[in-house]
């Protein structure tokens, strides 16, 4: 053996550092761009308080945009990690929870709680846990047995539940008569304008402990990855580690379909690159998803914001054109 | 000492019996192997011995304790199972799917200390496979993946190793070195091994005991030359077999015999 594996703390510290040193130049990044033009010093002074800055630009800065920020930042971590658990879970590369069309059942969810006049949290967020969860079951019991880890099932199964969700969503919208429809069009496609300083720390506080949780149960992941058996028989409890992976997901993905709509594809592109880059070890991977999704999807609602000459766009339309396409690579080299 | 001991187990999948009225007895230290026709049960039955399905009806004593009463991580350092394949849709080295065995003997996150780096370095010369320790297991042949698995399996230090046809769809010369390392595990470190086969051939170089399912129940138990009697085997397995002695020893060799080469019989395939 000319190269022992290194030891997975040192490794996890590393990747780590890495990691946040390209996350803070984006969210660096992040806060300069905006409508209002990108400045660079002027956020430098803002961030380390230098006083030269005015008003206006402070207040935009730490009002509008680093709230934004921060909950680009979470709701990336969060939509990458729900990816990397569905695709351990299932055995499967090309799982995601808006593939599966589990987001589309939160954002069915989240719609109903908007149009009954529910605030963010808890009212909404909790009928999108509710509609994330019913997804869940549909799919479990459609690709219920052998055929979970059949990728033709699973996926056109995904394809149906997310028609049928498009459908009721669609429904929903038309019968929709008020000014309320422009803002739930623009969430639905992904939208991450709504941030408040009040609202991220809501969402932080109730990310932040299933983020460490899935950390913990990253060893149990690896194991599932050698199929159901192998695990059971190394000592692992399958339908308490399944459980708990399901429930804290669709719990996280509700959370941010509720705040932010359907951002699509970052579980998949996210997960992909750092499996490629960082090998399958979930003990790795899980916090490197944290950063590394939370990276991209700061970068993804830059452009957003950035590249229309006038207002914005919502970032599901970047994640939706990065991803798709990366997608479609997968699954023809998955064939082959 | 018995290593398994098993009381008139039921289990069936619905309402299709698969086992009925199992008893049997594993001496410790032997070289157990089940044999039988194609739906006989076998697997299922290594399946209730790992628990990863627990029998309707019975009782089952792992080294004279219910295996009811021991935890996973001990029912883990106390049996192994090697399947017969291990899906690889993810990348994984053959030493992080060797390192995974010690998840019994580690805390949650399955943080490796020197000892556990010992025992799979140990582990990978035992089988072979020093050489391919960084090598992803998609890179490997099917020989070379079926002793990582056993890798994997003797990394949880066990004291019965429960293999599923090992050596199916493996070449001859893969098949007599699988076996041989089950013999060697076998006598060098007393691991009790208990095998699924297909190949009665290899099932009567190896066994100390052997096992004749069919249709759920036990037709035959004992030695290789109480069991693999002409009589037997071909009531069981409905078709003509040519046994003569192995000129290696006092083993029984069992062939197969075409429809071409019998003669004053009838023959078992009708042509119109």
């Amino acid at each position: 053996m000319k190269t022992p594996m290194p030891f997975v703390w040192k490794r996890l510290l590393t990747i780590s550092c890495l990691l946040i040193c390209l996350l803070l130049p984006v969210m660096f990044l992040g806060l300069c761009a905006g409508s209002s033009g990108t400045q660079f010093t002027a956020v430098y002074d803002a961030l380390t308080g230098s006083g030269k800055t005015d008003s206006m630009l402070h207040d935009i800065i730490w009002r509008i945009r680093f709230p934004r920020v921060m909950l680009a930042l979470l709701v990336g971590s969060t939509l990458s990690l729900g990816g990397l658990v569905f695709q351990a879970l299932l055995r499967n590369p090309l799982a995601e929870p808006y593939i599966l069309g589990i987001s589309g059942g939160s954002a069915i969810g989240a719609i109903i709680g908007i149009l009954a006049g529910l605030s963010r949290f808890p009212g909404v967020s909790l009928i999108a846990f509710a509609g994330s969860i019913s997804t869940l079951l549909v799919i479990l019991f459609v690709t219920s047995g052998q055929s979970m880890v059949k990728k033709d099932i699973l996926l056109l199964s995904g394809v149906m539940v997310n028609a049928f969700c498009s459908a009721v969503i669609m429904f929903l919208v038309s019968i929709t008569q008020d000014t309320r429809l422009h803002s739930i069009i623009f969430w639905l496609m992904g939208d991450l304008s709504i941030a408040e300083t009040g609202q991220v720390w809501i969402l932080l506080l109730m990310l932040f402990p299933c983020f460490i949780l899935l950390f913990l149960l990253s060893h149990p992941m690896n194991l599932l990855l050698l199929g159901r058996e192998i695990a059971q028989t190394t000592g692992i409890n399958i339908m308490g580690v399944t459980m708990a992976l399901l429930i804290t997901t669709s719990f996280m993905v509700s959370a941010t379909v509720s705040y932010c709509g359907l951002i699509g594809f970052v579980g998949l592109v996210v997960p992909h690159f750092l499996r490629l880059l960082l090998g399958p070890d979930h003990r790795i991977l899980v916090p490197a998803c944290v950063l590394g999704g939370g990276a991209y999807l700061v970068l993804c609602d830059m452009l957003a914001r950035v590249l229309p000459e006038q207002g914005e766009m919502p970032v599901g339309i970047i994640t939706a054109m990065v991803g798709a396409p990366i997608f479609i690579y997968l699954l023809k080299r998955s064939k082959a | 000492m018995a290593a398994i001991d098993i009381h008139n187990i039921v289990h069936s999948y619905g309402h299709r019996p698969v086992l009925e009225d199992i008893s049997l007895s594993i001496p410790i230290g032997s070289f157990f192997i089940i044999i039988g026709p194609n739906g006989s049960g076998k697997t299922t039955l290594m399946k209730t011995i790992s628990r990863i399905e627990t029998p309707q009806n019975g009782r089952i004593k792992i080294l004279e304790r219910p295996i009811q009463s021991y935890t996973r991580k001990h029912l883990a350092k106390t049996i192994s199972w090697v399947p017969q394949t291990i899906p690889i849709d993810f990348p994984f080295t053959v030493m992080e799917v060797i390192l995974m065995g010690r998840a019994p003997h580690q805390g949650i996150l399955g943080i490796e200390n020197q000892h556990d780096f010992k025992i799979v370095k140990d582990a990978m010369k035992f089988v072979g496979v020093e050489h391919l320790a960084e090598r992803k297991m998609d890179q490997l042949s099917g020989g070379e993946r079926q002793r990582v698995y056993i890798a994997k399996a003797l990394c949880q230090e066990p004291k019965i190793l429960l293999l599923d046809e090992p050596t199916a769809s493996l070449d001859l010369a893969h098949q007599v070195r699988i076996m041989d390392l089950m013999e060697r595990l076998k006598t060098e470190k007393g691991v009790t091994i208990v095998m699924v086969s297909h190949d009665v051939n290899l099932a009567a170089l190896y066994a100390d005991h052997l096992l004749l399912l069919k249709d759920g129940k036990i037709v035959k138990t004992g030695s290789s030359d109480q069991v693999l009697t002409c009589r037997t085997l071909e009531d069981t397995y409905g078709c003509k077999l040519l046994i003569d002695k192995n000129p290696l020893g006092e083993l029984p060799r069992i062939g197969l015999v075409p429809d071409k080469f019998k003669v004053n019989e009838k023959k078992d395939v009708k042509l119109f």
